[in-house]
């Protein structure tokens, strides 16, 4: 095999996949579609709560051109980070999507499901172990943390997806993955180079963002023995050297070396060529296998209940003197918690963020003491349950509405609240709890496969006849 | 001159839940250049702007890409209870005041 030819139908799975550049993506016969459908950047309510971050109908639009595409190509889609997080609820909501895309549009397809989500026990055990280390900057980790969490996944890495793809599936669904490993998972197995088959992974993964240009579209990646060409598929789409190598920046702490589970990529001495007018070459990346296979952890546990309440203040007296009114209405309010709901400032937390002046940036805003002659105001409160949250709010509401400024003589109301009531019931809210590598005994032991049909049997009467 | 009149893109982003990195990018070769040779943006001065440890800020010269980069610890982990910015994508306005000199 002199070339291997691949997909990136979308950066993320929901984001939307253009129907006309996969058809015309398709017609340069590719050997697989991917595309993930996860990430940790929408936050830890997803790994937390089991709720993906995607509506519904938007993953499911993108995952049945997806598998359309897939089927008319004969060729395997593999989806990973199914869900937002890659736990299993969300590769079962995922599962189930397919299910619906396979009744509706009269598909079988032969599924493959990887789960990466990791039990406790197993956790603990490698924790005994010494089997599971830290990344700088990472949380303490014992075994009190991995009891607190709610749900821990690992990051699988190409092994995983090779064993998937060697069952010849239709539809990898993969838990949490490394985006680039389900680019680089089939390069990898049929000996194209390490090395090249990561970067390439790790330029398409975002789909259409290493373009210079902006606008719906595809990514065709092709890999040779030495070099790899990225050529954007859709309309008025153009990568360039500066473009792509621009990309490798994006969301990444060090641009030049990036861990995977079995190992480190290299990109310090790769070369960026253009290609055409629209496609780059790539060549020069190297891969450091790692010495032990290490997967990464990623975990969340509830943090409490939270209460929120909007306002905005308007009178220049206040604004004039915020971080003595803030101070004064949290000691009256505190005041009010301890006597009325006898709780210390240690059993709940409270964040004031004072928008206008430093809401976005916090201490680190050095502005912070420009004039400014409105303040939005965001109160929140964290507690053990949501009915103390909720009461501790409520018990803020007056101050916050009445404390009074020396400049003014009387009664004032001192905050325009936003909604009526002015608290506003969050939920849950969560915190990622890990930043860690296990080191398994076996890659087998942390990512199951479970090989299935799915589809009308119709779908598969019929295939089995033809 | 601010370094925004001569960047393409400064921009901040979270690189994973525990890390917030900054790029700055440029359009022309000879305006990456003339900001590298003022020596003015480092380690020094992110540690300084965004008050964390000099040892825990990683600096990047991208010659490919005509890009500086900077990567520090969160002061919040991503979307716990009182990060202000999520996706860490509006932290990047102190450097774009940063002064480079004629």
């Amino acid at each position: 095999m002199e070339e291997i030819r691949f997909v990136a139908a979308t950066g993320a799975v929901g984001a939307g996949v253009d129907r006309e550049s996969l058809a015309a993506a398709l017609e340069r016969r590719p050997h697989f579609i991917a595309a993930d459908a996860g990430t940790t950047d929408a936050g830890p309510a997803a790994l937390g709560s089991g709720v993906p971050a995607f509506a519904k109908d938007a993953v499911k639009r993108d995952l049945a051109e997806m598998l359309r595409a897939g089927r008319e190509g004969g060729i395997p889609v593999i989806v990973g980070s199914a869900g937002t997080a890659g736990a299993d609820v969300h590769v079962d909501w995922t599962l189930d999507i397919v299910r619906e895309i396979c009744a509706e549009d009269d598909l079988s397809l032969k599924v493959v499901v990887v789960r990466s989500q990791q039990d406790p026990e197993y956790l603990l055990e490698m924790l005994a172990a010494g089997r599971i280390h830290p990344i700088s900057p990472a949380p303490v980790m014992n075994e009190a943390t991995i009891r607190r969490s709610v749900r821990v996944v690992g990051m699988m890495g190409v092994e995983s997806i090779q064993r998937a793809l060697a069952t010849s599936p239709d539809l990898v669904l993969a838990g949490r993955a490394s985006d680039s490993a389900l680019y680089a998972a089939m390069p990898i197995a049929l000996g194209f180079p390490e090395g090249l088959a990561w970067h390439v992974g790790k330029i398409v993964e975002c789909g259409t963002l290493a373009c210079e240009t902006r606008g719906p579209g595809a990514m065709l990646a092709t890999i040779r023995a030495d070099h790899a060409v990225i050529q954007p598929i859709g309309p008025d789409l153009r990568c360039t050297p500066m473009s792509v190598a621009a990309h490798t920046l994006y969301e990444n702490a060090d641009p030049y070396l990036f861990k995977e589970a079995s190992g480190v990529l290299d990109l310090q001495h790769v070369v960026f060529e253009a290609e055409t007018e629209s496609s780059v070459r790539v060549s020069g990346a190297t891969f450091h296998p790692a010495s032990a296979y290490n997967v990464k952890l990623e975990g969340a546990e509830l943090a409490g209940y939270s209460t929120v309440m909007i306002g905005g203040i308007r009178d220049p007296f206040i604004i004039g003197r915020l971080d003595w009114w803030l101070g004064k209405m949290t000691e009256y309010f505190e005041h009010s918690v301890r006597v009325l709901l006898g709780l210390n400032p240690g059993d709940y937390q409270i964040s004031l963020h004072t928008y206008g002046r430093d809401g976005v940036m916090g201490e680190l805003e050095p502005e912070r003491k420009s004039a400014v002659h409105e303040i939005g105001v965001v109160f929140e409160v964290l507690a053990a349950d949501q009915s103390t949250a909720t009461e501790i709010a409520k018990l803020a509401r007056q101050p916050l509405l009445h404390l009074p400024v020396p400049e003014w003589k009387g009664a004032v109301t001192t905050i325009a609240y936003l909604h009526n009531p002015p608290q506003i019931e969050r939920g849950p809210v969560y915190r990622f709890n890990m930043h860690h590598v296990v080191m398994p005994r076996s890659e087998e032991e942390m990512f199951r496969i479970e090989s299935m049909e799915v589809g009308s049997t119709r779908a598969v009467s019929a295939a089995a006849t033809t | 001159m601010r370094l925004d009149r001569l960047a393409s893109l400064v921009r901040s982003k979270n690189a994973g839940p525990f890390q917030l990195t900054f790029d700055i990018m440029f359009g022309e070769a000879a305006l990456y250049e003339r900001v590298k040779a003022s020596k003015v943006l480092n380690a020094p001065l992110i540690a300084r702007l965004y008050d964390c440890e000099l040892s825990s800020v990683q600096f990047f010269e991208c010659d490919n890409a005509l890009a500086f980069k900077a990567t520090i610890p969160r002061r919040h982990v991503q979307g716990e209870f009182g990060d202000p910015d999520l996706h860490g994508g509006q932290q990047h306005a102190p450097l774009m005041a940063v002064e480079i000199p004629d």
